[in-house]
């Protein structure tokens, strides 16, 4: 078991440098360099080669990388000239908004989900089946901010239920205003919903074909009684893992819902920087957002290896 | 040998593979036949191809110039569909518009699989070292939302359908690189793949002529939920506003640019471009769906 969680620990550590790794080409990758980024494009060849002696740009690119990297363990992820404001500390104000929209999101999503891809692998091919996969197939296909729209028009405008604008202020403040985050969690929701529920559906029918669902028929096991005490738990376990993997399409999800309902998230940082090219804060939220589903991954490994012991106990080899 | 005649050879190797009375793609696509709504979405997305590359030549409208004097008109016999806020004629546009999605989506897919099967079969086939970097390379950047990538990008460049297809497909490739490197791990021990080593076949050789091939299956699903995915990526882009700028026009664009006018109540300028989103992806996950059933593969993509 330890033997396991060591080896996926080792594992996320390199991700995680090749994470920034690649964050720090991001960072090269601008055009014109970070100088030309900072001071505008009319700055003059003198204030560049100044800005960038100052800011050690000048040195070898791999000089250059440990120096950031130390910063970046430092807690210092550069410095918003746009915003006027360290990006760790736009991060530490906006970083657990998201959490809490992506965390409610993702909790409602398996809470309806569950049930809804279960009920779908019991009654295979019937009627509830076909209609519960349509209906999955149509909110998976729909564009993200059409549903959040039209969402919007239906219980903001129409039926007045519901507020179009996303609570703001401290994260008290929004939890003190939950009418407010229906939405926002809504859009995010339904799309997972519609990705959940297929999972669970075959994760359910791969369970129902196994030897230990026809030995407790067997015995005498009612269909209900295999099915909730048998092969629900055990359709559940890779559950875990799904959550893991949907982390950057969670991700994803939030940026288009803080747009929308100008929720006050990493998300609407993102795009508000993307559109005014404040590049710190792009690299930075990038930076946190990689790490994060990173961490999440890594968390559902050993979650997963600790309901299953088939997971540690088969070596797999690198 | 170079890459170049391996990939002239396969040519004729997949054809035999179809004449072949009992041949694995054959017995495939027969499943394939037999799924009612298979047959009804691949029928659908050529009627949509159609629509979009024919269309034009029959319904002529002129998508270049702006009308101020006709805009935001209802449908009507001169304009279908009525004309959008700056007087272009919504039918001839949501065709033009089809083609960019169109072809970036069926671009990016097609870079997405040919990037993603060559990087995993690599990885698989030399298995250790190798395929652990280069498998934590992938992991690494599927770390980071691929949303998140794309509007970095398209915030430092300005987006063509050539760039689109570029970014969209060199960010889709890792999950394809993911499946195939699984699928090469189990194919590279059977018999016949040692046989080609021990006759002295190039590792090169080996996976384009022996490996690749036998993952097409694993490739083609996979590829079909790309294109769906893609479709869906581009318009997600257009909406948050660094999609392919005006002219040019795009059913993301078109839709989200409707949504603007979600009150005024000109409904035509939003339901006719979201309705052939959806329809299109619904068509392309319904295919995939079936191929897989088809192909029998193991996949856990939903």
């Amino acid at each position: 078991m330890t033997g396991y969680i060591a080896r996926r620990a080792v594992q996320a550590v390199v991700v995680l440098l090749l994470v920034t790794v690649i964050v720090f080409v991001m960072l090269h990758a601008l055009p014109g360099g970070t100088a030309r980024a900072v001071l505008g494009e009319r700055a003059t060849n003198v204030a560049i080669a100044q800005f960038e002696k100052q800011n050690g740009f000048d040195q070898p690119l791999p000089v250059q990388y440990w120096r950031w990297l130390d910063r970046v363990l430092h807690g210092d992820l550069g410095f918003s000239y746009k915003q006027n404001e360290s990006v760790s500390e736009l991060l530490a104000e906006r970083l657990p908004k998201t959490m809490l929209l992506a965390g409610v999101s993702v909790l409602l999503a398996l809470l309806v989900a569950i049930p809804l891809g279960f009920v779908q692998a019991l009654r295979r091919n019937r009627l509830i089946d076909y209609v519960l996969t349509g209906g999955a197939f149509l909110f998976y296909s729909t564009p993200a901010f059409w549903l959040a729209l039209v969402l919007v028009t239906l219980f903001a405008i129409r039926f007045r239920i519901f507020p179009a604008q996303a609570p703001q202020g401290s994260i008290g403040q929004i939890l003190a205003d939950p009418a407010g985050l229906v939405l926002p969690v809504l859009t995010i929701a339904l799309v997972s919903i519609a990705f959940f529920s297929r999972y669970v559906r075959s994760s359910t029918l791969e369970n129902l074909m196994q030897d230990y669902v026809r030995t407790a028929r067997a015995k005498g096991a009612s269909t209900m009684r295999v099915a909730f005490r048998h092969v629900l738990r055990n359709a559940l376990v890779p559950v875990v893992t799904l959550v893991g993997l949907s982390l950057p399409f969670v991700f994803a999800g939030t940026l288009i819902s803080e747009e929308i309902f100008n929720y006050p998230g990493t998300g609407l940082l993102f795009y508000n920087a993307a559109v005014a090219r404040d590049y710190p804060v792009l690299l930075g939220v990038t930076l946190v957002v990689g790490v994060a589903t990173v961490m999440g991954s890594l968390l559902a490994d050993i979650c997963y290896a600790l309901l299953d012991p088939r997971v540690r106990l088969t070596r797999e080899r690198p | 040998m170079t890459a170049q005649t391996h990939a002239t050879e396969l040519g004729p190797a997949g054809a035999y593979e179809l004449a072949a009375p009992e041949g694995p793609l054959k017995l495939a696509l027969d499943v394939f036949a037999e799924n009612r709504l298979a047959l009804a979405s691949t029928a659908t997305f050529f009627v949509i191809l159609l629509f979009c590359f024919i269309g034009p030549l029959v319904y002529r409208t002129d998508q270049v110039h702006t009308n101020i004097a006709q805009t935001t008109r209802p449908p009507s016999a001169a304009h279908w569909l009525g004309t959008d806020d700056v007087g272009y004629d919504e039918l001839g546009r949501l065709m033009i518009g089809g083609q960019t999605s169109l072809e970036v989506a069926l671009g990016a897919a097609a870079v997405a699989v040919l990037v993603g099967v060559l990087w995993g079969a690599v990885a698989g086939y030399f298995g250790g070292v190798v395929d652990a970097a280069m498998m934590r390379v992938v992991d690494a950047i599927l770390a980071i939302p691929a949303l998140f990538l794309l509007l970095f990008v398209a915030a430092v460049t300005t987006p063509s359908v050539a760039t689109l297809i570029a970014v969209v497909g060199l960010i889709a490739w890792l999950v394809p690189a993911r499946l195939v490197r699984g699928e090469t791990l189990s194919l590279r021990t059977r018999e016949y793949v040692q046989a080609v080593r021990v006759m002295g076949g190039s590792p090169l050789r080996i996976i384009l002529r022996h490996i690749v091939p036998n993952t097409i299956g694993t490739v083609l699903v996979n590829a079909t939920f790309q294109v769906a995915d893609a479709i869906l990526v581009v318009a997600a882009l257009s909406f948050l506003g660094l999609g392919i700028p005006p002219p040019a026009a795009n059913w993301g664009g078109m839709l989200s640019n409707g949504l603007n006018y979600s009150y005024a109540g000109y409904w035509w300028l939003i339901y006719p471009p979201g309705i052939v989103i959806v329809v299109t992806v619904v068509c392309f996950n319904f295919i995939g769906d079936a191929l897989r059933d088809a192909f029998e593969v193991r996949l856990r993509r939903r």
